[in-house]
């Protein structure tokens, strides 16, 4: 008896020594980015290490906003809002269709889509950059808003969700002398909302940490977006420039890691949809 | 419906089918915004990518047809650059996958077991790096590993060791590389994982631990198989992710030392908007897209057969 309660408590103890050594491993570079962002120029490379500098300075923080921070980060807020509005509305609408009516060619139509899904990004890269280049969108935020909204995986995941909508509350609505479009917006819409927000805090996301799409697509230094203005933020030769990518690290960081917090649950649940149904 | 007027009379199931076309027509408003839009942007590019890799072309002025010489030249010294990414996809593929898989079921059966408190708490913390920008993490990444006074270094360092070249050896550099995607990557298949647990029932792992089962056994042989679909689909992703990595890439080594970390992506982007090779860069992610291919195939008839 006392030799399985000893090894019971070594083994709940080796347990919590693995969660927390992960934890641990998880937390510290968000430790390091802050902490690094307040130092001073001499407090970065030292041993002992510095966790809190001792002369606290916003001098890093003063520096990137005069680089041009703020812009960046509203850049970065407009292309990750738009384009998660516009991505929902295209594939909420399709997705009903998918979802709610029989019609000819469903089946090959959707089928087709998925069959997309599969396609790596580097093969429709060029092209795409071909087509926008002769659309005229090039230096503009519209190839980093409107092309991500023919997303499949979206429609997809908004089919599942609206295929869970029983018929006969549609059918009400009809009898009701709802129009089909009515339909869609005031039966529709308000029950997918948990749906509509797990599958936008996925784009929300992509969108704000998409570096590739505008490191292509943007040319002028005023239209950076977070990823690609700390890529191409360099200070004098031999200067480090630690602290300010750190603030800059911070500004991209804490957003996102304040909304995720909020909506946690609904987030990994958009998460996992894909990975257990599909 | 169909199958049965196609003997009697073809004009009869056109028009039969335009009735039904005309009567569903709401079905098409709704997915015609999408569709028209993914034919744009998701589907003719892949059909354009093809044409792209039979032509010469810097992206302005006339196209040049070159025939199969986009896909030959990669048999030749010229391809030597992207053969070596593939291989580092396949490295890579192998110093992370493995580790990586393993510990996010281990401590996805762990916070599902309900043995520790603070399931909210870990669990949001191990996977709060998923949310984090990798360009961010990158650099925060790579002040950590800095030779002489990164907090790695240093802490080695205090316990004596000697320090790690991190970024500046083959090696070490591809190590690095792992340890941060790791980081970013772990907590989401931890995610998934918890996901895929929550759909065990849990008295088959109870029922075996009283029949005399170690909690070991009970892992390899009752949690691991009945998983095995979730494992598949994070593997799969992990693959087609080894390849593609890029922010990673280009925040914490930039393709170096010696190519050793120069993903596919990254050689396939260089290829088109550093050299302006379109049609080179556009046979070679047809090669990477047909690689993929067979790889999920295989992952598939080995992942997905027993069970």
């Amino acid at each position: 008896m006392i030799l399985n309660r000893t090894k019971f408590v070594v083994s709940k103890t080796t347990l919590y020594g693995l969660l927390t050594l992960t934890a641990l491993f998880m937390i510290l570079p968000f430790i390091w980015m802050l902490s690094t962002s307040f130092k001073s120029q001499d407090e970065i490379f030292v041993s002992p290490p510095i966790i809190i500098s001792r002369n606290m300075s916003l001098d890093g923080y003063r520096y990137i906003i005069d680089f041009g921070v703020l812009r960046s980060l509203w850049n970065t807020f407009f292309v990750a809002f738009s384009s998660t509005i516009v991505s929902l509305f295209f594939c909420s609408l399709g997705g009903y269709g998918f979802a709610k009516y029989r019609f000819p060619g469903r089946n090959l139509l959707f089928s087709f889509l998925l069959a997309t899904m599969i396609v790596p990004y580097a093969v429709t890269m060029v092209p795409l950059y071909v087509i926008i280049q002769k659309i005229g969108w090039m230096n503009t935020f519209l190839p980093l808003i409107v092309p991500g909204a023919a997303n499949a995986f979206g429609v997809f995941f908004m089919r599942q969700y609206i295929s869970t909508i029983s018929d006969e509350l549609l059918d009400a609505a009809r009898i009701d002398g709802c129009s089909e479009f009515g339909i869609f917006t005031r039966v529709i819409l308000p029950i997918i909302i948990p749906g509509l927000t797990s599958l936008g805090l996925i784009f929300f996301m992509g969108a704000w940490n998409n570096y590739l799409g505008p490191l292509i697509y943007l040319k002028s230094p005023k239209k950076f977006t977070l990823p690609l203005f700390m890529m191409q933020m360099t200070g004098p030769p031999g200067f480090s420039m630690y602290r300010e990518w750190m603030g800059v690290a911070v500004v991209s960081v804490v957003p996102l890691l304040i909304i995720f917090l909020i909506f946690q649950r609904r987030f990994t649940e958009g998460i996992t949809a894909g990975a257990i149904k599909g | 419906m169909a199958s049965q007027a196609k003997v009697a009379a073809p004009t009869k199931i056109r028009r039969g089918l335009w009735r039904e076309i005309v009567k569903k027509r709401w079905a098409y408003v709704f997915i015609s915004p999408f569709y028209i839009l993914f034919l744009v942007f998701g589907f003719f590019p892949v059909l354009f990518s093809i044409y792209l890799s039979f032509h010469k072309w810097k992206g302005l002025g006339p196209m040049e047809f070159v025939g199969l010489k986009n896909y030959t030249y990669l048999l030749g010294v010229g391809g030597k650059a992207f053969w070596q990414s593939i291989e580092n996809g396949i490295i890579l593929f192998f110093m992370y996958v493995p580790i990586m898989t393993f510990v996010a079921i281990v401590l996805a059966v762990i916070l599902n077991s309900k043995l520790v408190r603070f399931f909210q708490g870990y669990r949001t913390m191990i996977f709060a790096p998923y949310v984090t920008s990798m360009i961010a993490a990158g650099f925060t990444f790579r002040l950590l590993l800095e030779n002489k006074g990164g907090l790695f270094n240093v802490a080695l360092n205090m316990l004596g060791l000697p320090g790690i070249p991190w970024l500046e050896n083959v090696w070490w550099a591809r190590v690095s590389l792992c340890l941060l995607v790791v980081w970013g990557w772990l907590g989401y298949n931890m995610v998934i994982m918890l996901a895929g647990l929550q759909t065990i029932p849990r008295e088959l792992t109870e029922a075996a631990l009283i029949d005399g089962a170690s909690p070991v056994q009970a892992f390899f042989y009752i949690t691991i198989p009945l998983l095995r679909p979730v494992i598949l689909f994070s593997v799969i992703l992990s693959t087609m992710g080894s390849f593609g990595l890029f922010n990673e890439v280009m925040a914490l080594t930039g393709g170096g030392p010696m190519r050793a970390t120069l993903t596919t992506l990254v050689q396939i982007y260089n290829e088109a908007f550093g050299n302006f090779r379109f049609g080179r860069a556009s046979a070679q992610a047809y090669v990477y897209f047909a690689l993929i291919f067979v790889l999920t195939l295989l992952q598939f008839r080995y992942f997905g057969r027993e069970g």
